[in-house]
């Protein structure tokens, strides 16, 4: 085995445990900041694809940018996990099994023949060639159609964040004169009737 | 090397161009809008809609013809569900007007702009002739659908069923997205007619095609909502603002019905063999279980999502009859009975769930079974027409909604699966029995309220329009079963 082959082993490791961890942690920051760990590790495989362009950019957008956001957003709501994972290790057994049985499976199916799986042909970039410019170049012609619709999505990401949480502009607190006109006595006050309590 | 680029031909593509556009010219005019029933904007987007049939009608290409880089393809398969597709979102806006206004927190005008978007996106997954494509095209229109779910969002409801629906459907669209990349790393390509090339070829890792086929077959189930994948049914169905539920449960179902024809017809056609098995399993558990599963709702929402699940199971059959021991004779007459089957299922659940939304007014929601007690004694023109709906969807001669099931069962017969047909005719004699509930409840039960139907009166012409189409296509179903097998020929 080559030097690439220990890096690639021990990058998909950290991967794994990384992910698992992102699930299994009590505390939702260190779930966070698991989860930056495992997007690095995945970085690092492709980087070793020579997917340079999508290793730099996994880590510019989602670790610098989604994830930061992310965990502002934990530390401000003061998420309580022990809630949210009420039910976890009561449904563990059940999940893990179905889990199991689908990883055999599909073992089984695509297993045993890939399983001692040699390294991936990876296409050697000419020399010349830049990585990024060819895929630019890509982008913005003959992918230039699935690239538009990507943009239109996120248009409707938009506005649909929008009309969702936007409450209208409240811009003064006034009161309707029309409404004090008309009050009555039964909107000012509600009138309980209670059992006496007996006084010990 | 920059030079080599040419500019792709816009023609084809010119429907979804002035949507596009039409939906951001819109969303800005909104904000000037300053009345609260948004006038402006509803016949903005319903122009937008009539000119983009007219586009797709005057543009219709007589043979396949593909642009931007081969990713859209226009055919008249795609032409003529786009028709549908607009005319079906217009008739939706007319009857979901009345409602919507009514009711402050859904009265904005995102929701024409999104149901625009929607269709936007349903129209890219019509012309796709790449996953990429297929993808972006299938989420765009989840997006906007899942935004307005929740639109009502005062009501706990809605906001639980839009929950639901976005956690399930990203799953689903996890799994699709996992079935393509196998698709991907055993043929080497996203193109649906390079994957049919390569499939054609041989010299394809079949194992890891058939694996990834299971994936999208997931996808696929999930969006048309059959068993096992219908969990989101009946509770979006239900929780969803009744015009959202008439969108949903009608124009949708067109572009589910051409991702199956797009990725499992024109791209995996060389695995029919594979993917019929899996689809006929399918189709048999969701007939059994949506038809038993309706007996018991007392929710009319609840009941037609149910029979949607059954009826999804029965357009299946179609897809499943096309190939026999790898002879493809038949494949023609089996596709085009499933798609007169989907087409005639559609212009019936509009009308079904508009009858919703004629009963409903302000502060009231007419989706109880309770609330169609002795409608004849009320309005007996519109019990007429719920009963004619019911009598199409039970499968009832000499409805649409015979003719449609007739026809896929010819298509079943003739490739050879007789037991398939019995329990397909078993299930719909099952189904029949809620159908006809309803219309016993309409015509034999003393009305809970006796109020008249306060819905406008381009609502009602437009239900009564569509309910005789019902009926008319009962009569004369060969023209648009004629339209149906032309477009697929065209396709294939």
């Amino acid at each position: 085995m080559e030097f690439k082959t220990y890096v690639f082993y021990f990058l998909s490791a950290v991967l794994v445990y990384a992910a698992l961890r992102v699930i299994t942690a009590r505390n939702p920051v260190h779930a966070a900041l698991h989860l930056v760990l495992s997007f690095f590790s995945a970085g690092g495989i492709w980087a070793l694809l020579q997917a340079e362009f999508l290793a730099i950019s996994i880590v510019l957008v989602y670790v610098g940018a989604v994830m930061v956001l992310f965990l502002f957003v934990v530390m401000m709501l003061d998420i309580n996990m022990d809630r949210i994972r009420e039910g976890f290790w009561n449904y563990l057994p059940l999940g893990a099994m179905v889990g199991l049985l689908m990883v055999l499976e599909m073992g089984a199916i695509i297993g045993t023949q890939y399983l001692g799986a040699s390294e991936a042909q990876v296409p050697q970039t000419p020399a010349g060639v830049s990585n990024v410019k060819e895929l630019g170049r890509l982008l913005f012609t003959e992918y230039v159609y699935p690239f538009e619709l990507a943009s239109v999505i996120l248009l409707v990401a938009l506005v649909a964040a929008i009309v969702l949480t936007h409450r209208g502009v409240k811009k003064s607190k006034y009161t309707d004169p029309a409404k004090q006109v008309f009050v009555k006595a039964a909107d000012r006050i509600r009138v309980l009737q209670m059992p006496a309590e007996k006084q010990d | 090397m920059l030079s080599n680029f040419i500019v792709p031909d816009l023609v084809p593509a010119a429907p979804e161009l002035f949507v596009l556009a039409m939906a951001c010219v819109i969303l800005i005019v909104d904000l000037f809008v300053k009345s609260k029933e948004r006038t402006l904007t509803f016949v903005l987007t319903q122009l937008t809609l009539v000119v983009s049939a007219t586009i797709t009608f005057y543009t219709v290409s007589y043979d396949k013809t593909y642009t931007f880089a081969n990713m859209f393809v226009d055919d008249q398969l795609a032409d003529l569900l786009k028709l549908l597709l607009d005319l079906t979102v217009i008739v939706v806006l007319f009857y979901a007007r009345g409602y919507i206004a009514e009711r402050v927190s859904m009265a904005k005008g995102e929701f024409y702009v999104l149901v625009l978007f929607a269709t936007l996106g349903m129209m890219v997954m019509i012309s796709a002739n790449h996953l990429l494509v297929l993808y972006l095209g299938l989420e765009m229109m989840s997006l906007s659908i899942y935004a307005m779910v929740a639109l009502n969002r005062d009501s706990t409801q809605a906001t639980e069923a839009a929950m639901k629906y976005f956690v399930l459907g990203a799953l689903a669209s996890g799994l699709l997205l996992y079935g393509m990349s196998m698709v991907y790393g055993a043929t080497g390509t996203l193109e649906i007619t390079e994957i049919a090339q390569a499939l054609a070829q041989g010299a394809v890792n079949k194992t890891i095609l058939v694996f990834g086929l299971v994936f999208l077959v997931a996808g696929i189930a999930f969006k048309l909502g059959v068993v096992p994948f219908h969990m989101w049914i009946p509770d979006v169905y239900h929780g969803a603002p009744t015009p959202v539920t008439l969108l949903i449960a009608s124009a949708p179902k067109l572009a589910a019905f051409a991702m199956v024809i797009r990725l499992l017809v024109n791209g995996l056609f060389f695995l029919s063999p594979d993917w019929q098995q899996m689809l006929m399993i399918l189709a048999v558990l969701s007939m059994a279980i949506g038809n038993l599963a309706a007996i018991a709702q007392t929710n009319i929402k609840r009941m037609l999502a149910y029979s949607a699940i059954s009826h999804m199971g029965f357009m299946l059959l179609g897809m499943v009859s096309g190939v026999v021991d790898g002879d493809a004779r038949y494949a023609m007459n089996a596709y085009s009975s499933s798609m007169f089957y989907m087409v005639a299922y559609v212009i019936t659940s509009v009308a079904g769930f508009g009858m919703i939304l004629l009963l409903a007014r302000a502060g009231f929601e007419a989706d109880s079974l309770d609330d169609f007690k002795g409608l004849n004694k009320r309005s007996p023109w519109f019990a007429s027409m719920m009963m004619v709906v019911m009598f199409s969807m039970a499968g009832i001669p000499f409805f649409v909604g015979f003719f449609a099931k007739f026809s896929v069962l010819l298509a079943v017969v003739a490739a050879g699966h007789i037991w398939l047909a019995i329990v397909a005719v078993l299930f719909s004699l099952i189904g029949a029995f809620y159908y006809l509930r309803v219309v016993k409840i309409m015509y034999f039960d003393a009305p809970i309220d006796n109020s008249p139907i306060p819905a406008s009166l381009d609502t009602k012409l437009l239900l009564s329009a569509n309910g005789l189409a019902v009926a008319l296509l009962g009569l004369f179903p060969h023209a648009l079963m004629y339209l149906c097998a032309v477009a697929l020929i065209s396709s294939l």
